[in-house]
């Protein structure tokens, strides 16, 4: 019964968002869009289960001083510090009738303040590690790893105007050699059939799981049992 | 070599992504001060075999309306504006303007008519003398369709790809299939292996996407093989997640896991902690946990954005042994310059039949394989139609080769 019911629901839900891409008559029109808000409403109970299981976790960490636990301590302060200054309102200029997010409110002054900034110097990371994944990446120790470099010497050189005066100068019947149209061929013809396979195989992979959820086959996500 | 290849492809995918004037307002012409209605109506002469009709394929609410442009429109400086569409629910009651158009227009659509009311339609050409004389339309009464016609070829498509996968479902219950090696998931055994040795934890990462993402279902699919492996070996695993109903799952199927390898003594609910919904703070909690617990396999299996190559940066940088999935294009590229393997799109998917070794879902990856083929043979054959139609300028080769396209161009 505890396998039956979820199987169930996948087959019949499955089985009618097929048929609402191809029926717009009611009550299939619109299926999709509402199947997303069941499925928010049902995150939003949810998320008190991910809130509560995070604060069990470093309560437990912080009591038992486990390693590293005072980061934990700084992670629930977080937690209550937001939480207190979003449902408080503290410094809404409106009082309790303004929005929490108001200028000038404790949460936004949190927001801007640190939220904003460590979320930016995470996405900044960005830069470091690209750096370091294409140093390793475009190393030339094999063929490939050649053809990869100069493929994207080829690109990186495009948007620059040195990549136009390097062979801008390429007569008339070598003109498939100057970089900007060099480029331009890298991107649209190899670079392009590689991008569709893999968009191919990723939307059959799609059919293909999408079928053995709707089918039953497969269960793993049930917790094993895909016979 | 194919990682290579894959690799050049993809990071030229990655570059390619990073890579009006307002004019003076028409002038208008002016409007007479006392226009002359009789002298207005004949300044332009009306559109002609106007024509409404139920807007098809539709969930009703429209109509649309086709007519051929007024003699007066489409000539250089041609005083025709636009398009007036007046409705009313009788013949000789009173016209009311619904929608309009553009000057050389033929076609628009009403999409404020009620469900099975009739509609009588005027079409009249604006100018900025004055508007033409109505050119009558209707009756016509919008309904719901039943069959969008316009995704009946994806409904082929899709019959044919579903009719594979259950064939080949049903063949592999009678005989046994043969299933290409994938380097990515012989190498879980391989790095839960190591973990072990090294008396370590394996760190999966399901991305970061809810469990309404086929990708998650898949990566949360391969964490139950995983943890039946680490239950089976007593290693550590800690699975941190970015949303409560990814972790409520994961919960189940590595509870399960345990049970079924034996060892539900081993299993416990903290295994699977909620970090947060935010993507940074999210990556910020994986990282400290990385760098502080050091774990010896790193899985990330489901769907990334961004924080893909800060987490496999920062895994490659405690040397863990990597193995990553995803069918995110664009982030492809960054797992396989920075992990040890990496799932490319359907591998992802193909990950769980490909674990389990269970005949039926074995069976699903040969239908898999049985659309890959009739997609290459469509383009094949596209490819060499268009060629052959081009060269040779027969108009039959190219009404084939615009109708297999057509077939192929999905409307979603």
């Amino acid at each position: 019964m505890k396998r039956t019911i979820p199987l169930l629901i996948t087959f019949l839900v499955g089985i009618s968002l097929i048929v609402a891409m191809f029926v717009p008559h009611d009550p299939f029109h619109g299926l999709d869009s509402n199947f997303s808000i069941f499925y928010d409403v049902i995150a939003v109970f949810a998320f008190i289960l991910g809130g509560g299981n995070l604060l069990k976790v470093h309560f437990n960490k912080i009591q038992n001083k486990r390693r590293d636990w005072k980061y934990s301590v700084v992670t629930v302060s977080g937690f209550f510090l937001v939480l207190g200054a979003g449902l408080l309102k503290i410094g809404v200029p409106e009082g309790w009738s303004g929005g929490y997010q108001a200028s000038g409110s404790l949460f936004k002054y949190l927001y801007d303040a640190t939220f904003q900034p460590l979320q930016a110097t995470m996405f900044s990371l960005l830069a470091f590690f690209v750096a370091s994944a294409s140093y390793r990446a475009f190393r030339a120790k094999t063929k490939e790893a050649t053809i990869l470099l100069i493929a994207a010497f080829i690109i990186l050189l495009r948007p620059t105007p040195l990549g136009f005066y390097l062979t801008y100068w390429l007569p008339e019947p070598l003109k498939f050699l100057h970089i900007p149209n060099l480029s331009t061929w890298v991107l649209s013809v190899p670079n392009m059939a590689g991008q569709r396979a893999i968009m191919i195989g990723i939307a059959l992979g799609i059919v293909s799981t999408s079928l053995r959820l709707i089918l039953g086959i497969e269960r793993s996500y049930l917790g094993g049992d895909s016979s | 070599m194919r990682k290579g290849l894959v690799l050049a492809v993809l990071l030229l995918a990655v570059a390619a992504f990073t890579v009006h004037a307002q004019g003076e307002p028409p002038a208008q012409a002016d409007l007479p001060a006392q226009a002359d209605p009789v002298a207005d109506s004949r300044s332009v002469r009306p559109p002609a075999r106007a024509r409404a009709y139920d807007t098809p394929n539709d969930h009703g609410g429209s109509i649309t309306l086709e007519w051929e442009i007024s003699p007066d429109d489409g000539a250089p400086a041609s005083p025709v504006t636009g398009y007036d569409i007046l409705r009313s629910e009788s013949p000789d009651g009173s016209f009311e303007s619904v929608t309009g158009t553009v000057g050389g227009a033929t076609i628009c659509t009403d999409n404020s008519a009620e469900d099975g009311i009739e509609y009588y339609y005027q079409v009249v050409a604006l100018a900025a003398a004055g508007s033409s004389d109505p050119a009558a339309a209707g009756p016509a009464a919008a309904s719901q369709q039943w069959v969008d016609w316009t995704r009946i070829n994806l409904l082929v498509i899709s019959v044919i790809l579903v009719a594979a996968i259950i064939t080949y479902v049903y063949l592999s219950t009678t005989r046994d299939l043969y299933i290409r090696k994938i380097a990515g998931l012989e190498a879980v055994n391989e790095a839960v292996g190591r973990a072990t040795e090294m008396g370590r934890s394996i760190l999966f990462v399901p991305g970061i996407q809810d469990m309404d993402n086929v990708q998650t279902v898949a990566g949360v699919a391969i964490l139950g093989h995983i943890a039946q492996r680490t239950a089976t070996y007593e290693t550590d695993l800690n699975v941190p997640v970015s949303r409560s109903i990814v972790m409520s799952v994961g919960r189940e199927v590595v509870k399960q896991a345990y049970l079924q390898a034996g060892r539900p003594d081993l299993y416990n609910d903290d295994m699977i902690q909620y970090i947060t919904d935010e993507q940074f703070g999210y990556v910020a909690a994986v990282d400290g946990i990385m760098v502080r617990e050091r774990p010896a396999a790193c899985f990330y299996l489901g769907a990334f954005f961004a924080e893909s190559l800060i987490l496999a940066e920062t895994g490659n940088s405690i040397g863990a042994i990597q193995v990553a999935g995803t069918a995110m294009p664009t982030q492809l590229p960054f797992f396989v310059a920075a992990c040890d393997y990496t799932l490319i799109g359907e591998e992802l998917f193909a990950a769980s039949a490909y674990l389990s070794k269970d005949k039926k879902m074995l069976g699903s990856l040969k239908g898999q394989d049985a659309g890959k083929a009739i997609a290459m043979v469509a383009i094949l054959l596209g490819v060499g139609l268009g060629t052959l139609a081009t060269i040779t300028g027969n108009d039959g080769l190219m009404s084939t080769f615009r109708l297999l396209r057509r077939l192929f161009s999905l409307n979603f």
